[in-house]
């Protein structure tokens, strides 16, 4: 398993997370859209230097921030790939075949869950519920829920991701 | 056999409108409840729903309309009315239903809730998962401002509500009242004990009612026809429809809308029981933390009181298929592995009762099982349900329990299994 690089802050990037930090004192219930949104800026991953940039512009302190981020699992303090595969791995997606799509992907990325492609495309990841149970197994990539999924399904629309005929 | 007819009180308006356009919904006699609610007083309001019989629909049961009661009589200068749409139940998605095809008659209910209650403000805490549901929920509570449903002097009535809409982040446990209200507050998703309850301290502090999606969803209906009419649906205490999540190993899968009290071998048998002719195993109902009942037991009146007097849940109307293919244990084994995931582990008996029984669990699937292990379970069980501090770890080891109890042979099996 490789390591994906730090995300790095740039002029950019930081001026586009303090516009988006600063609609905090507004509408301080937003908290968890705005670091969603923060998030993306920051190729899917809430790294340190970001965090405090969100501290200046919120006034929360870095480490009651960690301690909100860190209670949820779509918000992660490691570097993660452009795309995000969840698997669902609840009930319903598993006696319906979510083990046998899971392989397929694995094959399909040569990772195995938890994991980052080694060209920081990918990574992996097994969740919770997506909600999709009448529809399952199903997978979340980034925001783009599939469901009604067998392996071959699955392989073939990871190698559309690959491919870049989805972006 | 006896085939099932739908009966749609909640979804009156799917397929019929654009889900976005409050017009659409308003030309189906939407905002009519809302319009007649106006009219009234908030105690004649909350009479009306009281009498409907209507319960939460979240799982518990509460009474909707003393849970607007309690927080109608606390004085405050501020309230809130919070849906809850952080669905997180596996085998639950009748909330992405209703919520994908009319939000509009949440809105309503809420409207309807806050006028109740003296509540200016609501807010929608939905879901990450349902991403989709973002920006469809943005446009049409703009359309409903727009049209004038929502926001300042609604009907001419001088009653002001607005909504916004928040995100989870991927929190079960947020699906708990408490630990929901502190998600918004910008605080970890963790349940705090009750008393006090929201009804009298909740958001910031202020009275806050929260309802499930479907709670809400049948409130306009209450509103516009009368609580004596909904009163004559379902089961006499247990009134209205359930929304049911047929999913697993069922020919076919979806969410369908029975009165309370419809028979779950009915169900099974109108959606064309076990998928691909294999035999029906079992079934898991109420959600994750549900019941798992055996093919002998399908004889069930499935509304909140039937099934508590049969020793089953109603819950949040899952109704999950397991076939004779699988190893019952396995299922188990994986529905542990969720609880050990999401509990917050704030209190110890849920923090590691659940990897203990999962442990244990793994063990006899593994062969390393002992007879004693099953009494074990039991006890852990027991002590769970005496001093989890929420309803999460009060309630994730039913799945063990019931499944003990009914499909012992398969713990017993592998445990004698593992002694050979």
């Amino acid at each position: 398993m490789s390591k994906k690089q730090d995300f790095v802050l740039t002029a950019e990037t930081q001026a586009q997370i303090s516009a988006e930090a600063k609609k905090y004192k507004e509408a301080p219930w937003q908290l968890m859209r705005i670091l969603l949104r923060i998030q993306k800026i920051c190729e899917n991953s809430f790294p340190r230097d970001v965090a405090v940039v969100v501290s200046q512009e919120t006034g929360i302190d870095v480490a009651t921030l960690y301690s909100y981020t860190s209670f949820y699992a779509m918000i992660s303090d490691v570097p993660r790939g452009k795309y995000i595969v969840r698997m669902c791995e609840s009930a319903p997606c598993h006696i319906t075949g979510a083990r046998d799509v899971m392989d397929a992907i694995e094959y399909t990325l040569k990772i195995k869950a938890g994991e980052t492609t080694p060209d920081g495309l990918f990574t992996l990841e097994y969740c919770q519920c997506l909600g999709m149970c009448e529809k399952s197994p199903a997978i979340m990539i980034n925001d783009q829920v599939y469901s009604d999924l067998t392996p071959g399904k699955a392989s073939g629309l990871i190698e559309e991701y690959i491919r870049g005929d989805i972006a | 056999m006896t085939m099932l007819k739908e009966t749609r009180i909640v979804l009156r308006n799917m397929g019929k409108i654009d889900p976005v356009s409050a017009t659409d919904y308003r030309a189906q006699g939407g905002y009519a409840g809302l319009q007649k609610a106006l009219k009234m007083t908030p105690g004649e309001v909350i009479a009306e729903i009281s009498a409907s019989g209507l319960r939460g629909r979240g799982g518990a049961g509460f009474p909707t309309g003393k849970k607007l009661d309690i927080s109608s009589k606390v004085e405050a200068d501020q309230k809130y009315i919070i849906c809850n749409a952080d669905e997180g139940e596996p085998g639950t998605n009748k909330d992405r239903i209703i919520l994908s095809s009319d939000p509009n008659t949440v809105f309503e209910g809420m409207a309807i809730n806050a006028y109740a209650i003296g509540a200016s403000r609501g807010f929608i805490y939905l879901r990450y998962e349902y991403p989709s549901l973002f920006p469809l929920i943005e446009a049409a509570l703009q359309n409903a401002r727009n049209e004038g449903f929502l926001g300042e002097n609604i009907f001419g009535s001088g009653f002001s509500f607005d909504i916004e809409l928040v995100s989870g982040g991927g929190a079960y446990v947020c699906g708990e009242e408490t630990a929901l209200i502190s998600s918004i507050e910008g605080g970890r998703g963790e349940p705090r004990s009750k008393p006090p309850y929201p009804g009298a301290q909740g958001l910031y502090g202020k009275p806050t009612v929260v309802n499930n999606v479907e709670t809400l969803a049948n409130i306009p209906v209450i509103l516009d026809k009368g609580g004596e009419y909904f009163s004559k649906i379902g089961e006499p205490g247990c009134t209205g429809t359930k929304l049911f999540t047929l999913c697993g190993k069922i020919t076919e899968r979806g969410v369908f809308e029975y009165p309370m009290g419809t028979n779950l071998m009915d169900i099974f048998e109108t959606h064309g029981g076990v998928k691909d002719g294999r035999d029906l195993k079992g079934v898991m109902i109420g959600g994750q933390s549900g019941y798992l009942i055996n093919n002998t037991q399908m004889d069930l009146k499935m509304d909140i009181d039937s099934c508590r007097r049969k020793d089953a849940t109603l819950g949040t109307g899952t109704i999950m298929v397991i076939d004779d293919y699988y190893n019952l244990l396995e299922i188990v084994e994986n529905i542990m592995t969720f609880f050990i995931h999401e509990s917050c582990g704030k209190c110890t008996p849920c923090r590691e009762g659940n990897v203990r029984m999962h442990e244990i669990i793994h063990n006899i699937n593994v062969g390393k099982g002992k007879m004693e292990d099953l009494e074990l379970l039991e006890e852990l069980a027991e002590t769970m349900k005496l001093t989890a501090l929420c309803a999460l770890g009060q309630n994730s080891f039913y799945p063990v329990i019931t499944s003990l109890k009914n499909f012992r042979y398969d713990y017993v099996r592998a445990i004698e299994r593992g002694q050979r």
